[in-house]
């Protein structure tokens, strides 16, 4: 019954969001944007710059960039109409409704990011295949991490005025120690490094975080949205 | 609406809400009787929408306690027996009538959520329009569509706050006819509203709430129904 309210939500979210495509317009065209721009910054026919080494930092800052966008949208999206009081009233626990929020999130993000990575190996001449499983693995913990503290606060911001403003302000901070994760990693595996040795810590701290700040939203997601 | 009675459908003791230093409600108590037809009337920021948002479980109250048939409305099997229609509709725009309504069968755990739908629909004259998205709706019927998802998943004890305001006639008729249903068939109402004569003429009972009091709890008089100001003249301030 959990896992079905889950998939539920997390299916009505994307139905919404596909119809509309609110969110992923926005959030796809401002990724690439950035991309695009910082190719301008570092031009990658340039010897003297080692864009591997600065991969991981340049993919990040788009990413974490387009996901405020995208996640400001998650619990605002159910202010239309009250929507937000219907979900609440229902017999769903608010955990139930939390994951699914997050859940949808993850999906999109994810797509735009795997849409964005494609894009940011044409423009930067990067390799990414080489290490791709390893790669696809570490922007999904670096998502997932991300997508719960993004959908954490934009229920705690959804009633604020200047929550577009409110989410990334209270975001980043949190997102300081898996964003260093994530960057490292990806910076050494598009150096060719593979995963184990001496960046196995960076993976323990991104598994980690995404296991203690999922936990915590859980616990706290009902006082969060009821007060 | 008596204490001494073997069950209550609500049970409200104690209940103060403070938004910051201001009592928004203020030591409400009172009980509501399983079938009954309560009319929560009082003038505008009375602190009507509060306690019935606390009664949905929607808000908590700062201090004292709300049970439905005995149980917390924060429990999810609570929660599955109540009916709520605020002031909003509730309602996707991007998601069709359809849809929208299956939603809330599938978080409800309705049994055979499409025959339900489809009886639903068809009661509140939507059936033409089943897969049709709301944004392209009228208001009629997106007011009706709202009434529909309130009853989809026949609640026990229903929260309706001013259903009658801003509904055009036909949705009147409707949330009437099942308003009507749901009474005969026992099940308890709680509706705050401006539109005293319709509300006093459906309700078994009525509380008046002024600036966060309950001035008045107790049985529906003929007199209130006879002289719609008699109510306000007699408990409240003017």
């Amino acid at each position: 019954m959990y896992l079905r309210q889950v998939l539920t939500i997390a299916a009505k979210d994307l139905r919404a969001e596909l119809r509309t495509r609110e969110a992923v317009n926005a959030s796809l065209a401002f990724m690439l944007m950035i991309l695009v721009l910082f190719s301008f910054a570092f031009d990658p026919g340039n010897s003297d710059v080692s864009i591997p080494a600065i991969a991981g930092g340049l993919l990040w800052i788009a990413y974490s960039f387009a996901a405020a966008l995208a996640l400001n949208r998650s619990f605002a999206r159910e202010l239309q109409n009250d929507c937000l009081d219907a979900l609440l009233a229902a017999p769903l626990p608010a955990s139930a409704l939390f994951f699914g929020k997050a859940l949808a999130n993850f999906a999109l993000l994810l797509a735009m990011e795997i849409v964005s990575l494609g894009a940011f190996s044409l423009l930067y001449n990067v390799k990414i295949l080489a290490q791709i499983w390893s790669l696809l693995l570490v922007i999904a913990l670096g998502t997932w991490a991300m997508t719960v503290m993004g959908t954490m606060f934009s229920a705690l911001t959804v009633n604020l005025r200047l929550r577009e403003l409110m989410l990334p302000i209270m975001m980043y901070p949190f997102l300081v120690v898996p964003l260093t994760a994530a960057i490292t990693l990806t910076s050494d595996l598009l150096n060719g490094t593979p995963l184990g040795g001496n960046n196995i810590l960076w993976m323990k701290v991104l598994l980690g975080f995404d296991v203690i700040f999922t936990s915590l939203a859980v616990l706290l997601v009902d006082t969060v949205l009821v007060g | 609406m008596s204490s001494a009675a073997p069950e209550v459908a609500l049970e409200i003791s104690g209940v103060w809400k403070y938004y910051g230093d201001f009592p928004a409600l203020r030591d409400i108590a009172f009980n509501v009787l399983p079938g009954s037809t309560l009319a929560l009337l009082g003038r505008n920021g009375a602190g009507k929408t509060t306690l019935l948002r606390i009664l949905a479980g929607l808000s908590k109250p700062s201090r004292g306690s709300v049970t439905i048939h005995g149980a917390n409305v924060r429990e999810e099997s609570t929660r599955r027996r109540i009916g709520v229609l605020g002031h909003g509709i509730s309602l996707y725009d991007e998601l069709s009538a359809f849809e929208n309504l299956r939603l809330f069968a599938k978080l409800y755990g309705i049994a055979n959520p499409a025959r339900r739908i489809d009886e639903m629909l068809e009661r509140t004259d939507l059936v033409r329009v089943r897969d049709g998205l709301v944004r392209e709706f009228s208001r009629g019927m997106r007011q009706r569509l709202a009434v529909a998802r309130v009853f989809l998943h026949d609640p026990e004890v229903l929260l309706l706050d001013e259903p009658f305001t801003a509904l055009d006639d036909r949705a009147i008729a409707v949330l009437q006819a099942l308003l009507n249903d749901m009474h005969q068939r026992g099940r308890t109402i709680v509706m705050s509203t401006h539109q005293l004569r319709e509300a006093l003429e459906a309700a078994t009972h009525v509380a008046m709430i002024q600036r966060g009091q309950i001035v008045y709890a107790g049985e529906r008089r003929q007199e209130m129904v006879d002289d719609t100001g008699w109510l306000y003249r007699t408990y409240g301030e003017n």
